[in-house]
């Protein structure tokens, strides 16, 4: 067992667990954070990705000890009030971008890093940006179509 | 009708939506009872033979352990589908790779993967068939070594589990020994004269529905402290159909329906592979939960997933065609055989589907469809979104591009000369009374798509380019609703009831996996009740509170429950105004002060409304002629593809999808649904390979299994043609597996657009367009005859003038 601290959605947290437990297990039974979902456990999906220093990470491939110092953003920490959607969600919600929802939390943190990068994406950095987080409901239009009036909602919020 | 303003037709948000982008939306693994074990499965690791012996070792401590074999089973030891022969667990024989022999379950997660390699089972091996042809040949030469499957209390023959037989003829002459006779008559006698004879032979390969939520449940169950013995079982997981969870439990823990309670939670996909299949999973947590006496978690990692649950069918289409020299079809056979494998499952209502829309939007003078799901020792295959008809479809649009080339007329040209319209007989002989206007739907398809322009540019650049572009299309319709009298059989139920606070609250059995089912249902309850949108509750699935309304399958929600939903409101508003003094029109306060004087003088207001077919529905199962499905959506697909010679990637780089499906509820969930229809469609043509050997499918795993990713898809362009439908709420049809049926033929007849080559197999992979574009320099024929568009190595084409051909041969 290995003790690490990381900020976690904002919030510190020190944990003792297998060193090489992986961070998506840590997220959903020692942190009940099960926005964050399990898809394939190969890093193919993207349903467990998560924001690591910044960066969109697949949470099922980093093993725990690799989070020490770290921080984190799971999808309940996007929207710390649960009354107030943040912009992302509330386009995925409106846009229809939302099917079943299990690709959902990996797919608005990748927009959230996409849209960081680029704050007005291109039709190619929006297809390329989510190409790692699969959705087999909407065939993305509906995603493409979210991710557009998020970065339209940013960019007249931030006029 | 409301005074407000419409609600269907205008796009609320989605139900659970906000939990859903929250990430707060509960599913089954997110889920922790009380003192919850773990469960895992234990699976055979060969595909035909028998248990010879299983072996614990030693060294782990067998007793914190729940095992479960076959003879813990207290009830049946079966899956029942349609027929009883899928075991629940394999007692002795073994039928496919990935079985479930035994299960075990501890409270520690972790502790069951060293358990699981600590089980040795030998088996006495025995040789396995794993193909279509293999099954049928040992079938065909009564070869009782290799006959894997001998038939069922439900029908059936050695390696066969369903055959049909249907063939039209003009309603008045179907009388029962005649009709097959005189159909088979007029086949014979176009296939004479006709100018043309046309066949082809078309595979499809299975596909995974690769949900992103694996499969998975939660089981408690009840046991009698003093003996021992099962009380009740509940079981909460992610599924379509509880019901037929329930009805699987009832058997094999030998209780009555109301003892076995099954609840839906939060569903991560389905697309059918969260059909039939629940009932296995859910039966084994339950018998873990028995042993152990703890609920019991089991959720399947992808592998598994993959490995062990149903798949699309794999099918092999041949079809023959007499034309006239102006593309009419003059008769035609088709025939068709479907990988089953190992067990029936949901096969001979696959084959159903499948049989029934062969023979596509278009008119038959004669025609003969014969049908035949076979027996394999590969997992089971079972429910996909399409349910048998995208496998049919396929084949037929191929083939009817195949006789455009032969008689070197545009593929728009023979779709126009076929098409049903309104007042025709389908095959079956099914009159098409509402208004149907192909004719319409492909003029529009085909503008929209700009067809006709790039076609020209296409064939004008491609000879100069590396890169060959083609567009091609798909003319289809798909049936909403269960086939014939399946509805009637269905019986649905719902219940609309007023909460104490004058709100309604739909109970219904539809359940919610993505494609809108709260949504849609809550639209119409809130139209016909002209109240908004979000004062409609919709209750949690769990059979013991909701009534039966039905499985979640067939594109039958929206259309079939929808109707009840709309019904069950109209009662509601009936009882208001006679009984509550409710004002014509109403307001939302005059609806819940009337609602609420109601129940202050009764115990409660309920509208419990019943499936009734909206016009008279003649069937006949025997014939398999009348009325398949109470409405159709009809649809002209048009893709436009890449090849690039360098690569062989075939890339889909824009998708038209014209469709008319009634009424619009909701114009987003719509245009989702389609969409998502239709990137699960060009995956079904140009990604997704299931790759078996030996029984075992050797890529089970989203590396290796490739479908589309948002880098990957064209834009999709869906649109509507909206004719209000007498059969579904506010003129609505069923819409959630059309787009399936569309995307593959239309991407094929574009490839073959592009490149001059006809492929007439799915899934097409680069290494098969390379196959096929490099050897024709080493074809035994030589040359280049392969660039020949009528000539393509899987079919024959002969003209039937030809004096070779004088007595034209008829498919016996």
């Amino acid at each position: 067992m290995t003790q690490i601290k990381f900020t976690i959605n904002n919030t510190p947290a020190t944990l003792t667990v297998p060193p090489m437990k992986r961070l998506l297990d840590v997220l959903r039974e020692d942190l009940h954070l099960t926005g964050t979902k399990e898809g394939c456990g190969e890093g193919e999906c993207g349903a467990c990705a998560i924001l690591f220093n910044g960066e969109l990470a697949n949470s099922c491939l980093i093993p725990a000890l690799q989070a020490n110092n770290a921080t984190l953003t799971t999808i309940e920490g996007l929207a710390p009030n649960a009354a107030a959607l943040h912009p992302i969600q509330q386009c995925f919600l409106q846009e229809g971008g939302a099917q079943c929802g299990i690709c959902t939390p990996g797919m608005i943190l990748a927009t959230h890093h996409l849209l960081t990068q680029h704050p007005n994406p291109t039709d190619a950095q929006i297809h390329e940006g989510l190409s790692g987080n699969l959705c087999r409901c909407t065939g993305y239009m509906r995603i493409f179509e979210s991710v557009k009036q998020a970065a339209l909602s940013n960019s007249q919020g931030s006029k | 009708m409301p005074n407000g303003d419409p609600i269907i037709g205008t796009s609320p948000l989605r139900k659970e939506g906000r939990a859903k982008v929250l990430g707060a939306a509960q599913y089954i693994d997110d889920l922790t009872l009380p003192g919850m074990w773990h469960g895992t499965t234990i699976r055979s690791t060969i595909a035909r033979g028998r248990i010879r012996n299983i072996t614990f070792a030693p060294h782990i401590h067998w007793h914190d352990y729940a095992i479960v074999r076959a003879h813990d089973i207290p009830g049946e030891n079966t899956i029942v589908h349609l027929t009883k022969d899928h075991p629940c667990l394999a007692a002795s024989e073994i039928n496919h790779v990935a079985e479930p022999i035994l299960l075990l379950a501890h409270p520690d997660k972790s502790a069951l993967l060293a358990a699981r390699a600590a089980i040795t089972i030998t088996y006495d091996e025995l040789p396995g068939i794993f193909t279509i042809e293999a099954s049928e040949s040992a079938a065909d030469s009564n070869d009782a070594a290799n006959i894997i499957w001998l038939g069922s209390s439900e029908g059936g023959t050695p390696n066969c589990f369903k055959q049909y037989a249907m063939y039209s003829s003009k309603p008045a002459e179907s009388d029962a020994l005649g009709e097959a006779n005189t159909t088979e008559d007029a086949i014979a006698a176009a296939f004479e004269q006709a100018d043309h004879i046309i066949e082809g032979d078309y595979t499809t390969g299975a596909q995974e529905q690769l949900y992103i939520e694996p499969n998975g449940v939660i089981a408690e169950c009840d046991l009698d402290p003093a003996t021992g013995h099962v009380r009740g079982v509940t079981v909460r997981g992610s599924m379509q159909c509880p019901f037929y969870l329930v009805h699987a439990l009832t058997l094999v823990f030998n209780l009555p329906e109301e003892k076995c309670r099954v609840i839906q939670v939060e569903t991560g996909g389905a697309f059918g592979g969260k059909e039939d299949f629940p009932s296995v999973i859910g039966s084994h947590a339950a018998l873990l939960a028995m042993k152990s006496g703890h609920p019991v978690k089991i959720v399947y990692d992808r592998g598994e997933d993959m490995a062990a649950t149903t798949k699309r069918h794999p099918s092999r289409t041949r079809i023959c065609t007499a034309v006239s020299r102006e593309g009419k079809l003059l008769a035609g056979t088709i025939d068709i055989a479907i990988d089953g494998g190992a067990y029936a499952t949901l096969s001979p209502v696959v084959l159903s589907r499948a049989t029934i829309h062969a023979p596509g939007p278009y008119k038959w003078p004669a025609l003969r469809v014969r049908s035949k799901a076979m027996a394999t020792n590969i997992p089971p295959h079972g429910a996909f979104r399409g349910f048998g008809a995208p496998q049919t479809l396929f084949a037929l649009e191929r083939h009817i591009d195949k006789i455009a080339h032969t008689l070197n007329l545009s593929p728009e040209e023979v779709r126009r000369q076929n098409f049903l319209a309104t007042g025709d007989h389908t095959a079956t002989g099914q009159p098409l009374v509402e208004p149907v206007d192909m004719h319409h739907l492909l003029t529009r398809a085909l503008a929209d798509s700009g067809y006709h322009h790039k076609r020209a540019l296409f064939a004008a650049s491609n000879p100069t380019s590396q890169i060959k572009r083609g567009i091609g299309i798909a003319a289809f319709m798909h049936g909403a609703g269960f086939t014939g009298s399946g509805e009637r059989r269905l019986n649905s139920l719902v219940h609309l009831e007023i909460l104490p606070d004058g709100r309604p609250q739909i109970l219904v059995s539809s359940t919610e996996f993505g494609q809108g089912t709260n949504t849609i249902l809550c639209q119409v309850a809130a139209q016909t009740l002209a109240l908004p949108y979000d004062d409609i509750l919709i209750h949690e699935v769990d059979t013991a509170l909701v009534p039966n309304s039905g499985p979640t399958v067939a594109s039958r929600t929206a259309m079939i429950v929808g109707k009840l939903i709309e019904r069950a409101a109209n009662e509601i508003l009936t009882t208001l105004r006679d009984q509550a003094a409710l004002p014509t029109p109403h307001t939302r306060a005059d609806f819940l002060t009337a609602a609420k004087s109601y129940l202050a003088s009764h115990p409660q207001l309920r509208a419990s409304v019943r499936y009734e077919p909206a016009t008279k529905i003649h069937w006949d199962d025997d014939l398999y002629r009348g009325d398949a499905y109470p409405g159709f959506a009809w649809a002209v697909y048009v893709a436009e593809v890449a090849v690039d010679l360098d690569t062989y990637q075939a890339t889909v780089t824009r998708f038209d999808a014209l469709q008319e499906v009634g009424k619009v509820l909701h114009p987003i969930l719509a245009t989702g649904q389609i969409e998502g229809g239709i990137a699960q469609g060009i995956g079904y043509a140009l990604y997704e390979k299931c790759v078996y050997q030996d029984g075992h499918l050797m890529n089970n795993q989203m590396t290796n299994y490739i479908m589309p990713t948002s880098a990957d898809l064209p834009a999709i362009h869906v649109t509507f043609e909206e004719v209000p439908s007498p059969h579904g709420p506010g003129g609505a049809k069923g819409i959630g597996e059309l787009p399936m049926d569309g995307p593959a033929p239309a991407i094929l007849n574009a490839i073959e657009d592009a490149t001059g080559i006809a492929f007439n197999n799915i899934p097409l992979l680069p290494e098969d367009i390379f196959e096929r574009l490099t050897s024709f320099t080493t074809h035994p024929h030589g040359g280049t005859e392969d660039l020949d568009p009528s000539i393509d190595r899987d079919t024959r084409v002969e003209p039937a003038d030809d004096p070779l051909t004088e007595s034209p041969k008829v498919p016996a």
